[in-house]
């Protein structure tokens, strides 16, 4: 057993907490304030190679494996969870589905940029009807030649409304629904019949775009069939696998910033002729986040250990989302009640911290499946299948 | 024992009901998000005699017992949490000190005006370095002859942006006095308003007293009796507050529970898994035990007794249940509950709220702890 990180990846994450510091933090509040994507930061992190941390140098990428990438959304997420979002739907769900199942042609032609910050991706699974219940999705495809036609939307798409290229999984064959009849594909955004509908207006990560889009009559190349025709499930649900292990290690860095911020406002503030440190309800209160970030980190850097040698992950991953998610929220929902009023005004960051931390537990996948997925897997070691 | 309410109250209820739905709910989202007081229907509920609730009609009060008026918060603060604080600042914190502890001149100049609504009351104690710690207040109240001048910075005042009568606390000769201060008074500015998580609609003002001079017959009450004008005002407040905790839980529950039934997936409506039955059953049973907490404390305040315990008890858990409960709506919602075209993101936004106006849970949490420890004969600090 080693527990300890590589050189290389100590000076990733000095390196990032140096950009996070300079150029995500100053502009967090800004941007969640005014609804604004950080085009320019994104473009930033694209330049000094962080969108392609975890791909391989062959397709634009740097090769710090999942190790670098959890360290990437760590570090960005502690200064801003609109940014880490951003980053997160870009790399750990959009381009991850290319890089797990694209072939040399579609890395070459759609990684590359991506990994370089030249080009955004989206990922397009949620429907209206389809949340939770993924395989319900209705979006169509119909084969005509060469290409591909498809008809249909998506909803609550982040990165939506600015990406170039989304993963779109669409229905090829009702008749075998999930297993055979769903397929991915890989759609430029500026191709005719695609359109961005509307924008939600969310209570939390505001300086995200969550997009609703709708396809009509979308023609997409058979070259850009994602994986084979009729696996898009499996690719969908590998990518998610992924995603639900680096929204852990994002986690990490929004509990992070609050039991810092409760710290230091515990030592500064005084109530009652002491420092607020001096009580034992805000001590336990502070015990409390400690040990569960303490534990949180152990989970998510050991299953991206996993995910780096190769083993077996799925499980674990989807135990880092489910506990993560609440750990986040809930250090966040402490370090706001020790601020009292000021960690009610949008003048400090943990109200945006409270808002934002609140999506953990909804978006990809919501706390509810995670707990499906994780019972799921245990019963079936014992030959029970159960149903969602 | 009887636990049912009166005839009279049921026919309240009815018509708070129809007050909320018609001047309240039409609104409520959009007033939340342009981050402005419900003036309009601030005017409508004094016509309907509720911002002089629980005055007697003498001051043209519609004279409710305080259990009516708990159901009146908890009515209001189903569709706007925002409007109910509002309302309970105006009447519990500000109307009723002045009916409990004002002359006869100082009723009969301000009670009709409030229950008019012609002026709206703020409740101004808090300070930068006195949030819990009341006794650290450090603005000043300086006796000159018949006058007094007041000199401090308070934060948080509640109503503060709409008010046209301001009740301060400062440090006087004898301890803490209370003084009534109009807004007009030279000397008082009404500044910052604080951009707060949620109740946007309700205003949170900084106000800066400096050279503020009023005649001693501001003064409410006697010389260093301010702390207990106070502390009886919070201990109102905190039923109101819990009250209003109760109106967003069942609210927030209706409205999940309605989604429930609507919102098909895996093939039939959500509302047919166990985990979403067990997170609506777990919530109404907070807000069932919720109700009777809430309804038995509205009902000691009309005894006249000491309830500071019970206002305690009932804040702190009204606190707890409203956070517990809009939060596993959301969940229950899923995207639909992070999104803001959808009411229960300002509930959950307003909900958590109350673990930190009217005295931060843990303060609550303390009082409670004291009187335990007092009846074993031993103080504690806090």
């Amino acid at each position: 057993m080693d527990f300890t990180f590589s050189p290389e990846h100590i000076a990733l994450r000095r390196m990032i907490r140096e950009f996070a510091e300079n150029e995500v933090a100053p502009i967090a509040a800004e941007i969640d304030r005014d609804h604004q994507v950080p085009m320019e930061t994104m473009r930033k992190l694209g330049q000094v190679g962080l969108l392609g941390v975890c791909f391989p140098q062959e397709y634009g990428g740097m090769g710090a494996g999942e190790m670098g990438y959890c360290i990437l959304m760590e570090e960005i997420n502690r200064v801003c969870t609109s940014t880490g979002t951003n980053v997160g739907a870009h790399i750990g769900i959009g381009a991850m589905a290319i890089y797990l199942d694209g072939n040399d042609e579609q890395k070459r032609r759609y990684l590359i940029p991506l990994a370089r910050g030249e080009q955004f991706a989206a990922f397009g699974l949620t429907e209206s009807g389809a949340g939770s219940d993924a395989a319900a999705i209705r979006t169509r495809a119909v084969r005509e030649g060469d290409s591909w036609i498809l008809d249909g939307g998506k909803v609550f798409i982040t990165n939506g409304g600015y990406a170039d290229v989304v993963t779109v999984m669409a229905v090829t064959d009702p008749a075998l629904g999930a297993r055979g009849g769903i397929t991915a594909f890989i759609v430029e955004t500026d191709w005719e019949g695609f359109k961005v509908a509307r924008e939600e207006d969310k209570m939390g990560i505001r300086g995200t775009s969550t997009a609703e889009l709708v396809f009509e009559e979308l023609r997409v190349p058979h070259e850009n069939v994602l994986g084979k025709v009729g696996e898009g499930f499996v690719t969908f649900m590998k990518s998610l696998d992924m995603g639900r292990l680096t929204l852990g290690a994002a986690c990490i860095g929004g509990a992070e910033m609050a039991l810092e911020s409760a710290v230091r406002w515990a030592k500064t503030r005084r109530q009652f002729g002491a420092e607020l440190a001096s009580k034992q309800a805000i001590q336990w209160k502070i015990a409390d986040i400690a040990t569960e970030l303490e534990a949180l980190r152990s989970l998510v850097y050991r299953v991206a250990w996993l995910v780096d040698t190769g083993q077996p992950f799925s499980q674990l991953a989807a135990m880092c989302k489910l506990y993560g998610s609440e750990v986040a929220s809930r250090a966040i929902d402490i370090a706001l009640q020790i601020h009292g009023g000021l960690g009610f005004s949008r003048d400090f960051p943990l109200e945006r911290g409270f808002r934002d931390a609140r999506i953990g537990e909804i978006y990809e996948g919501t706390s509810e499946v995670q707990r499906i997925v994780i019972a799921s897997n245990i019963f079936r070691e014992h030959g029970v299948r159960i149903r969602p | 024992m009887d636990f049912t309410f009166s005839e009279e109250q049921e026919m309240f209820r009815a018509m708070f009901r129809d007050f909320s739905a018609k001047e309240i709910a039409p609104q409520a989202e959009e007033l939340d998000h342009e981050e402005k007081p419900a003036l309009g229907a601030l005017r409508k509920a004094a016509q309907q005699g509720f911002l002089g609730a629980t005055l007697p009609e003498e001051y043209f009060g519609a004279e409710l017992d305080y259990t009516s008026y708990a159901m009146l918060i908890e009515t209001l603060a189903a569709d706007s949490v925002s409007t109910a604080v509002t309302l309970a600042t105006h009447v519990s914190l500000v109307a009723m000190s002045i009916l409990n502890h004002g002359t006869p001149e100082q009723r009969e100049e301000w009670l009709p005006l409030l229950a008019a609504g012609e002026v709206i009351g703020a409740f101004a104690l808090t300070e930068p370095d006195a949030g819990s710690d009341v006794q650290a207040v450090a603005t000043r109240a300086t006796p000159d002859g018949d006058q007094v001048t007041l000199d401090g910075v308070k934060t948080w005042v509640a109503n503060g942006e709409i008010a046209g009568l301001f009740l301060v606390f400062a440090q006087g000769a004898e301890g803490m006095d209370a003084y009534l201060v109009p807004q007009d008074t030279p000397g008082l500015t009404v500044g910052y308003r604080e951009p707060t998580l949620g109740l946007r609609s309700a205003t949170f003002n900084t106000l800066y007293l400096e050279g503020c001079r009023v005649s001693e017959a501001n003064r409410l009450g006697q010389p260093g009796e301010g702390g207990s004008i106070a502390q009886q005002a919070q201990d109102r407040m905190a039923v109101a507050l819990a009250a209003a905790g109760l109106g967003v839980s069942e609210n927030a529950i209706q409205v999940a529970a309605q989604y429930a039934t609507e919102r098909v997936q895996f093939g039939v409506p959500i509302a047919q898994k166990q985990a979403i039955q067990g997170y609506i059953a777990e919530a109404k049973i907070e807000v069932e035990a919720l109700r009777y907490l809430v309804y038995h404390a509205a009902w000691l305040v009309d005894q006249r007794g000491d309830y500071g315990f019970d206002a305690s008890v009932v804040k702190a858990f009204g606190a707890r249940v409203a956070r517990s409960v809009t939060n596993r709506m959301v969940q229950v919602m899923g995207g639909y509950g992070y999104m803001e075209d959808y009411p229960m993101a300002r509930k959950y936004r307003d909900a958590r709220a109350l673990h930190i106006i009217g005295g931060p849970t843990e303060l609550h949490d303390f009082q409670i702890a004291q009187r335990i420890f007092a009846d074993l004969d031993m103080d504690i600090a806090p």
